[in-house]
This record gives structure tokens, sequence and C-alpha cells, in this order.
């Protein structure tokens, strides 16, 4: 066997996220590859949440199995959810005191079902609510791993709280290892190919690193989910590097604040989603008019309005693209791995202090919250590249009373001075200015400013602006963000049957790579463009920047749930 | 020495002859050059409004920012680089009415600037609109039958949001005006000038005349205690604060001072960086 989906749930407060913590910690270690998801349903009676581990003893993996091999259920609803999405030959255990047995018709005939007394075993070292240590017992008992590891880990997790609590947890874990040892239960081992060291985290994690690295020494935020985790995290390591990471009353003030501490030379940012990217429109206009460099990531959810506030959308793009009044620079980065959201940070401080403009981080809810295996951050990657700076001795050369901040060049991007440089004040104002930065309602300065704005950010590149894999003659599949692990495997499943199949996943959503696009397209005889929002944003994008409507075929999802391969597979045999 | 040549623009400010900003303008000018601080070390934010014009006429490093987000703006910058000396400028409507949350908010953080808000009881350059500050009553173009409302009391908003420098000025009185702008500058904290400063196009109201005849002297106000919070909240009932002076000062910590060990000392404004291995382990530590 080369991989494994473990699939465990309850209510909240259960102690799943536990479980998933020390599993995914110690298959790490071992070197095996992982993705991991946590669900909150909040269409279900006491607040069930479940957290689905695949685990890959080679290959990286960029999303969720579609079928669960192993199922721990603690409460009703994660039989509900999951009894048609398991995999043949199955291992099921659920606890009697919360689950039902006579509820279970219409589980798979091949499934081995088994009634452990998580609740019962736990009771027995003290307290209930080591359930979830039971069922890390009986997975490392099950899987058939070595149980020194999974201890270590406990005592690790627990250590602070003293030994007694140690010994319970470690107890609880043994009555579950101990449990079905004796039934004599066991799935096939997995053992991983290698052993390197690896970091698994997620896409909220992976920004913070990559901002830290990338020479971000200023926050602001306020809590939003998915984006929370972003604030919370910064604010705990910011200090450790010299940075400061403020939580503002709101979100007109935390992107104000960012724009303010970037106007003083420090790089800044701020994070948000949905309703926090409606109210920061103004100042994303300010940033583009005045051109200071701003980083905003948008952890896209759920929408309009309150939306679906713990679901997955990509319904933002079209506010990242417009929104704001008038016409501003802008670019809209857009990572599709958890490893790409580390490094896009770097590149994102880079352009936005290159370009003098706003930089959209079009991340997703469930690239931000799931967690992924991941290289070592490779520091070398971060070169923090500063933009036309000038310097103190070039000031003093020139020895002008106001610096000409938004001067003309062939590049149309200015020399930028920073407060405390002699010679280099300058007036920086959302109203038309001229060179200076003084107002002017002159029309042929206007005109001149307005593409000087709008037309430094052609060059832009990302270098991969657009991931391509596979030669995509029949079927081409395009999408962003962190559908891009359903629409790789869809592509690998169409090769497997003799298809053509091939991916173009944006990662630069703006200005938009068309060109490239074009090209793609063009030799496709199928083009299908995969999102989470009802209208097709990414598609329609497409349609203004490529020339052959017809062949775009959009699929789309709005109901809060996400892409798997076969949605893919299904949609492109029913357009046949 | 900064001079006061360094400080002046060569740009004639677009407001009306006689409009009050006029003086807020020279009196930010002449104490900056009293401080002998220098324009490169000065950051001047402000609003939108006629008044937010004003950042404009100085030279500095200066910024127009949003109608209602200036002092958003300017933590932002202090933050960044405590060295410079920040000041934030706005209207009534700007900062007590579109930005009165950020007002509340920037007092109780303490972040250490100035704040002054011309306040002419009204929108000036929206052309006459009734301003939170504008009285019951007073009949304005979008309160042709007066004003339905009760108007802010910015003082008593400031001093239950915690600002620990609160003083109130007029513009037709330049010297305790610079004398508090001074003070305010001088002041470690969030330093809150609110000025009298009359609109003569829009405010038929409140003019420089009224403002002459009913306005006290808090400075020469015998046995008044600034340091003393609750003699300050009954001194702006007592007088429906109609007062200039210093009203409030308080010391205490502020924001940067108040943050985890290490914030701020390394905001890298100007340098490049690197992680280090050491820096590195330490960051990935809790993912690996
Ligand atoms: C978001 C937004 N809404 C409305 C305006 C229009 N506007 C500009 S200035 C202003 C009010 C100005 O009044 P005040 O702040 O008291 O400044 P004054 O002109 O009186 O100095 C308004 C409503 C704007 N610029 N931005
Ligand atoms: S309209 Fe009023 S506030 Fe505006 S410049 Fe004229 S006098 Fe000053
Ligand atoms: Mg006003």
């Amino acid at each position: 066997m080369e991989e494994l989906t473990i699939v465990i749930g309850g209510e909240q407060g259960e102690g799943i996220e536990s479980v998933g913590e020390i599993l995914t910690k110690v298959l790490s270690q071992k070197g095996f590859n992982l993705y991991g998801f946590r669900n909150f349903s909040s269409r279900i009676k006491g607040g069930h949440s479940d957290f689905n581990l695949r685990v890959s003893s080679g290959r990286e993996i960029y999303v969720n199995a579609e079928r669960a091999n192993l199922l721990i259920a603690f409460d009703q609803a994660t039989i509900d959810l999951y009894k048609d999405q398991m995999a043949a030959n199955s291992i099921i255990l659920y606890d009697s005191k919360s689950v039902n047995p006579n509820n279970f018709a219409d589980l798979p005939e091949d499934a081995l079902i088994i009634e452990a007394p998580f609740q019962q075993l736990a009771l027995e070292c003290g307290n209930s609510i080591m359930k979830n240590m039971v069922a890390i017992g009986m997975i490392c008992g099950l899987n058939q791993h070595s149980p020194m590891e999974f201890k270590d880990v406990i005592k690790d997790r627990f250590s602070k709280k003293g030994i007694k609590i140690v010994e319970m947890n470690i107890e609880a874990f043994e009555k579950g290892h101990d449990f079905v040892k004796e039934k004599g239960l066991y799935s096939i081992p997995l053992v991983p190919v290698t052993d390197s060291r690896k970091m698994f985290l997620s896409g909220n994690e992976a920004m913070v690193i990559g901002a830290v690295a990338a020479g971000c020494r200023f926050m602001a935020g306020y809590p939003i989910t998915p984006a929370s985790e972003i604030l919370e995290n910064l604010i705990k390591i910011m200090p450790e590097y010299g940075g400061i990471v403020v939580q503002a009353e709101d979100e007109l003030c935390s992107v104000a604040m960012a724009i303010g501490a970037s106007f003083a030379g420090t790089r800044a940012m701020t994070a948000t989603s949905g309703p926090g990217v409606s109210l920061m429109q103004e100042a994303v206009g300010l940033s583009g008019a005045v051109e200071i460099p701003l980083v905003i990531i948008d952890t896209q959810r759920g929408g309009p309005s309150s939306g679906l506030a713990t679901k997955m959308e990509q319904s933002d793009l079209t506010a990242m693209l417009g929104g704001t009044h008038g016409e501003i620079p802008r670019i809209i980065i857009s990572p599709s791995t958890i490893q790409e959201a580390m490094y896009d940070m770097g590149t994102a401080f880079n352009l936005a202090e290159q370009y003098q403009c706003p930089v959209f981080i079009a991340a997703d809810l469930v690239l931000a919250t799931s967690k992924q295996s991941t290289e070592i951050l490779d520091t070398r990657k971060f070169e923090m590249d500063r933009g036309k700076r000038v310097t103190d001795e070039d000031l003093l050369l020139q020895e002008a009373k106001v610096f000409d901040r938004f001067a003309f060049t062939e590049d149309y991007i200015s020399p930028r001075t920073i407060p405390g440089q002699k010679y280099g004040t300058h007036h920086a104002t959302g109203i038309e200015h001229g060179e200076t930065g003084h107002p002017t309602e002159d029309p042929i300065n206007r005109k001149k400013m307005m593409i000087k704005r709008m037309e430094k950010i052609n060059s832009v590149t990302i270098g991969e602006d657009i991931k391509v894999e596979g030669v995509a003659e029949d079927i081409l599949i395009i999408g962003f963000g962190s559908t891009y692990g359903a629409i790789k495997e869809a592509c690998e499943q169409f090769q497997a049957s003799g298809i053509k199949a091939g991916l173009a996943h944006l990662r630069l959503l703006h200005p938009f790579p068309a060109k490239q696009l074009e090209r793609l397209v063009s030799m496709a005889r199928q083009v299908i463009v995969v999102e989470n929002n009802y209208s097709g944003q990414l598609a329609n994008v497409i349609k203004q920047h490529v020339q052959d409507h017809a062949k775009i075929q959009k699929l789309t999802k709005f109901d809060g749930t996400l892409f798997k391969p076969s949605d893919i597979l299904t949609f492109s045999k029913e357009l046949v | 020495m900064a001079t006061l040549k360094d400080y002046r623009m060569d740009i004639k400010p677009n407001w009306c002859p006689g409009c009050g900003d006029f003086s807020v303008l020279a009196a930010i000018q002449k104490v900056a050059v009293n401080l002998n601080i220098e324009a490169e070390d000065m950051a001047f934010i402000s609003g939108i409004g006629c008044s937010g014009r004003i950042s404009g006429y100085v030279n500095a490093y200066t910024m127009h920012t949003m109608h209602g987000r200036a002092l958003a703006t300017a933590q932002g910058v202090k933050l960044a680089n405590p060295d410079l000396h920040v000041i934030c400028a706005g209207g009534d409507g700007d900062g007590f009415g579109i930005g009165l949350n950020h007002f509340a908010h920037a007092a109780r953080r303490n972040v250490d600037l100035t704040y002054i808000v011309m306040d002419n009881q009204i929108y000036g350059l929206t052309k006459g609109q009734m301003s939170p500050t504008s009285p019951q009553g007073m009949e304005t173009k979008s309160s042709p039958g007066g004003n339905p409302e009760q108007p802010i009391n910015p003082l008593q908003m400031a001093l239950a949001s915690g600002s620990s420098f609160i003083a109130q000025a007029f513009s037709g009185d330049v010297k305790q005006l610079m004398s508090l702008i001074e003070q305010g500058m001088q002041h470690k904290g969030f330093a809150f000038i609110n000025v009298f400063s009359p609109c003569v196009t829009f405010n038929k109201v409140l003019t420089y005349e009224y403002f002459k005849k009913n306005l006290v002297n808090l400075d020469e106000k015998e046995g008044y205690d600034p340091s003393n919070r609750a003699m300050a909240f009954n001194m702006v009932e007592e007088t429906g604060s109609m007062f200039t002076g210093l009203l409030y000062k308080q010391e205490r910590k502020t924001l940067t001072e108040s943050l985890p060990k290490g914030s701020g000392t390394n905001m890298l404004t100007r340098d490049t960086f690197i992680l280090d291995d050491i820096m590195k382990e330490k960051l990935i530590s809790r993912y690996v």
C-alpha cells in the first residue's frame, strides 16, 4: 500500500484537534508525506468536526483522498458524513456510548465494523476526556507503528501539565493500543520511502514564516475566519525578530496602519478575508495612487456578506481585481500549495517594493487551514529587493528642497525616499499630483501619471506565472489556489485512461499572463475552468484575455464543499 | 538648525481668506523650528477636508490619506519608526464623524504622536453640511430646519478613551495655540489638541467673535489641576467646552513600551535582511 486515509470525527471539544496534531507530528517525523484538513460542519447539531488525514509513503499530496480506510467515530455525524466515502475493506471504529449501531444500515458490506470502548477505557485511566488518546493508541496499533515515537510526542505535549497528567495520557494510549492488539486487528502497514526532515504546516502558518523570512516587520490585522491564525501566530513570533504586530479596531485601521508603516519604510502587511477585503478597498486605492507598497493576504471564504464563514470559496477574485473606485495598478499572486504560500510572501514583498503598489495574496480557506508536508524552508529564496530606494549620498548630491518622489522615468517606476532621509521630503496624496506629489488637475500631467501608474506593472512576472503540468492535447484544466490538488489527481486519472490531459494553474492572476494562457488554450481540444464560486470569476477573466470563448467550459462549485478529482472527471464525461 | 524656510512650501493654500486653518499651519511650522526638528525627521499625516490639505503646505515627509483614516495611518508611521516626530491633523468631520472609531482607539493605545483637529463645527470642503460638533439647532445645508441631533463632545470622548494629553486651542490666539502644540509634541504618548478654527465661509454661528467673547483660559485659571481627571470632566461640563488651555495630562506607557520585549527593535526601514541558521531553526522548529 502506498497511502492511507484516516478520519476521526466527533463533537467539537472532544480532542479531535489533538489527535490530528499528535498523529501528524509522529508521521511527519517518520518521513511520510501528509495532507490534513479539519472540517467544521455547522449544519449538524452539536458542532461536529472531523480531521481527515491522508498519509502517503512516497509522493507529495495536495488534496484529501475521496475515500477513507480507517474511520473513528465519536459521534453519529461522523458515520453519516462518511458512510458513502469508505474505501474497500475499510475499518470503522465507533464508540457505542455516543453512536447507535442501529443506524448503520447503509455502511459498506466489506467494512470491518468494531465497537470500541473509547470512553470506557479513558474513564478507567481517570477521565473520559482522554478518549482521544485511546483513539491514537488504536490507530498506532492498527497501522503497526512502534508505540515509542507516539509516547515521546505525548510526553512532550503534556509535560508542562505535570508527570501525573503525562502518565494518565500514556496509559490511555496504551489501553487503546492493547485493545486492537488483543483483538488481532491491523491494517497493512505503510513504510515511508524517505526519512528526510520535513515541515508540516498550514497555509496560514506558511505565510507567517514567509512574511518573517521576507523581512516583513509590521502587521496589523483584525480577527476574521480563516485569517485570524495569521495575526495570532505573528503576534507570537514577530517580537523575536524586532517587528510589531497590532490588533487594530477594524480593517479600515489595520490596512491604513500598514500603509503608514510602509510609508516609513518598513515591509508591512495585513491579512483578512471576505468582509475585511470589502472594508479595505478604499485603502487599496490609496496605496495604488500614492505608490506605497502594501501586501494583503485574502484567505477567501464563502461570501457574500457573512456568507459561509467556515467554508471554502474563491469568490473574492473580482474584488481583488477591481475593488476600489477608479483605476490603480495592483498585483495578485495565488499560491496553490503550502510551499508556494511560504515563498510567495517573499515574492509579494519584493514586488510590492519594486513596483510600489498593492499586492494581494489570493489564498483560500482550504489553502489557509489545511496542512501539508513541505520541504524545509530555504532562506536563500528570500533575498530582499527593496526596489528603487535612493541613497543618502545621491540625495546629498541633488540637494532638492522637495524630492521628485513621483518622477516620470523610462520604466514608470519612480525613485523612492523614506522619512528620515535628508533632501528626500515629499508629499504623498491620493489627489492627482505632479512629480513632487503636490496636487494638480493639469490634464497633460493627469494623463501621464495615470499611464505611468497603470503601465508600470506590465513587466511583472513571478517566474512561473502559470504552473503547467502534463500535455493538454485533449483536456486542459485551469484553476487557481487550493483546487490544484484535486485538478492534479483528475489529470492523472485522465492520463491513466489514455486521455491526454494537462493542467494550467494560474499563479499570477494580475497582471494576467494572457499570452502564455492563450497558447495553452489554443493547443487543447477541451478547456475546463475549475473554481469555487457561482459566476465563474476566473473563467470570465480568461475570456477577457483569450480569443476562443466557445472552448472554455465552467465547472463551478459554491455549496461550501470541496472539489474532488471525480467531480472533474464526471463533468468532462458529460461534456463529451 | 532647522529654520522656517525649511518647512515652507511654495504653494498657496487653497483656503478662503480668513480661514482658521492658516494659524494652525503657521503654528505647527514655528513649533517645529522652536523644537529644532529637522524637516526630514517630521512625518505629517492628514485626513480629508479643507483642514486635511494642511500637510501639503508643509515641507516634510507628508501624507494626505483618506477621509477618517489619518490617525490609523499616522500610528503605523510612528510604530515603524519611533525616531520620527509624527503629527496628525484633520477636521471635525474627519476625526469625530467618519474617523471617530480610530480617535477613541488611538487615544487608549497611546502611540506617541500629536493629533490636531481643526474643529470648525461644519463640513467645509463639501460646502457646509452639519458636522458631529455642530450645535443642536444650527442651520446648515443638511439641517435647514436646524440640527436635530445633539453634538459629540470630543474632549469628554478623549478623556473617556484614555488620551494622555488633552488640550483645546483657538486659531485667534496663535501664542497659546503654539504653546499647546509645543507641549503636545513634547508629551510622550497620544496628545490631542482640539482647535477652534473658524470656517468663515460656512459657519456663521461659531465665528471668531463668538469664540473671543465666550472662551475662558484654563491656563490662567487658579487652582485648576490638569492631572486630575475628575476635575477635567467637570471643567468641560462647567464651561460647556468653551475654554482653551491644557485640560488633562498624564504620564503613562506608550504602546511601544507596552509591547512584548523586542518589539520595534528591528523594523528594517532601510536595511536588508536574511534569516541566519539559528533564527531559521527557531522559526521552523514548531513545524517540524
Ligand atoms: C469616504 C468619503 N466620504 C465622503 C467624502 C467627502 N468629504 C470630503 S471632506 C468631507 C468633510 C469635511 O469636513 P471636516 O472633516 O470637518 O473638514 P473641513 O473641511 O471642515 O476642514 C467629506 C464628507 C470623502 N472624501 N470620502
Ligand atoms: S470653506 Fe471654511 S474651512 Fe474651508 S477653507 Fe474656506 S473657510 Fe476654511
Ligand atoms: Mg470641519
